[in-house]
């Protein structure tokens, strides 16, 4: 899923100094998980902003409301009979989310609600941890399903570096290096051959480097 | 043993049930302030109730201090529930703390708005 963290209240209290007619709009799905613009999220800040306008003597009217999800076009027709009654959005979705409300409805000012981290798991209630980074080209296979683009600090593809040290990383000692975890799993796999094998120099084209990205599917499409 | 009338009582069947919003709600509808008592630590009997609540609690104040409200205005006490006088104790200790803050920010905007 894409976690998110949620922003200091102060700094969507400022973003929206200027608007008197506020829908706060959280999403089902991802953010929900992570805790961050679920339902619950969209309750707790939709009334410190009422309680934060009451108290300074502005008439604000601030609703709430949680879509089934903000990335998908079905669901985002569910606020199109009531969106223009707000003149600012607070989108507690992931940057995906939030761009896709604003693409959908550009006449209204939709700001985001939470800070977009990665695409992560729960690791136990209370802490996520990044563990794909949308590489394009998937090297999970041969690594034991760890995955060295994102786990890796320095993205290596053939063993680790000098910086592992007792199966940390030199970064953090609270890292841990993603080689020693592709090691350690090939060897209980009795796959360690698999580690012996040198990896080609990676295509980067189909990461970031190649710019925005998108899959197209024509036996899919209507 | 006596504590100040002007508590009013909501029973949770354990403090792991109050949830952020519930104190948030409670103030934006004019209470002056939420304390929440809940068992000893380490003696939730559903494990951890009690130590959500605590966090809750801080993530609430944390909110409340932010906007201007007073983080005070939230706050948490344990004791063992057969320990009614320390009960009265804390409830007494709370009110003179809100005492001490004043009325609820949102209720005197109200009176002056109106």
């Amino acid at each position: 899923m894409i976690v998110a963290d949620r922003k200091p209240v102060e700094e969507i209290i400022e973003y929206l100094k200027d608007h008197q007619n506020i829908l706060v709009l959280g999403c089902n799905e991802c953010v929900t998980v992570c805790e961050a613009g679920g339902k619950k999220e969209v309750q707790v800040l939709a009334s410190a902003l009422r309680m934060n306008a009451q108290k300074n003597g502005n008439e604000v009217k601030i609703d709430e409301l949680t879509l089934e999800r903000q990335c998908d076009h079905e669901y985002l027709e569910e606020i199109r009979d009531i969106i223009d009654q707000y003149d600012a959005v607070v989108s507690l979705a992931c940057g995906v989310g939030i761009q896709f409300t604003a693409e959908q409805y550009p006449n209204s000012m939709i700001y985001p609600g939470v800070n977009t981290c990665f695409m992560g798991a729960t690791e136990k209630r209370g802490l996520w941890v990044e563990r794909c980074q949308g590489c394009g080209q998937c090297v999970l296979a041969t690594t034991g399903s760890v995955c060295p683009v994102s786990r890796c600090a320095k993205r290596l593809f053939n063993g680790p570096c000098g910086g592992s040290t007792s199966g940390k990383c030199e970064i953090n000692p609270e890292v841990e290096c993603a080689w020693q975890l592709i090691v350690d799993r090939l060897k209980a796999l009795n796959k360690l051959d698999e580690y012996e094998k040198l990896s080609p120099i990676k295509d980067w084209s189909t990461d970031r480097a190649g710019g925005p990205r998108k899959v197209v599917r024509e036996d899919v499409q209507q | 043993m006596q504590y100040p009338t002007n508590i009013k009582i909501v029973r949770v069947p354990c403090t792991g049930k109050v949830d952020v919003i519930h104190i948030m709600r409670a103030i934006e509808k004019g209470a002056d302030g939420v304390c929440v008592i809940g068992c000893l630590e380490g003696e939730c009997h559903y494990n951890s109730g009690n130590l959500m609540a605590k966090r809750r609690v801080a993530q609430a104040s944390k909110i409340l201090d932010t906007i201007g409200i007073g983080g005070e205005r939230a706050k948490m006490y344990n004791l063992s529930s057969s320990e009614g006088p320390r009960f009265a104790q804390y409830a007494t200790e709370y009110t003179e703390i809100i005492k001490e803050l004043g009325p609820n920010p949102l209720r005197l905007a109200k009176n002056k708005a109106a």
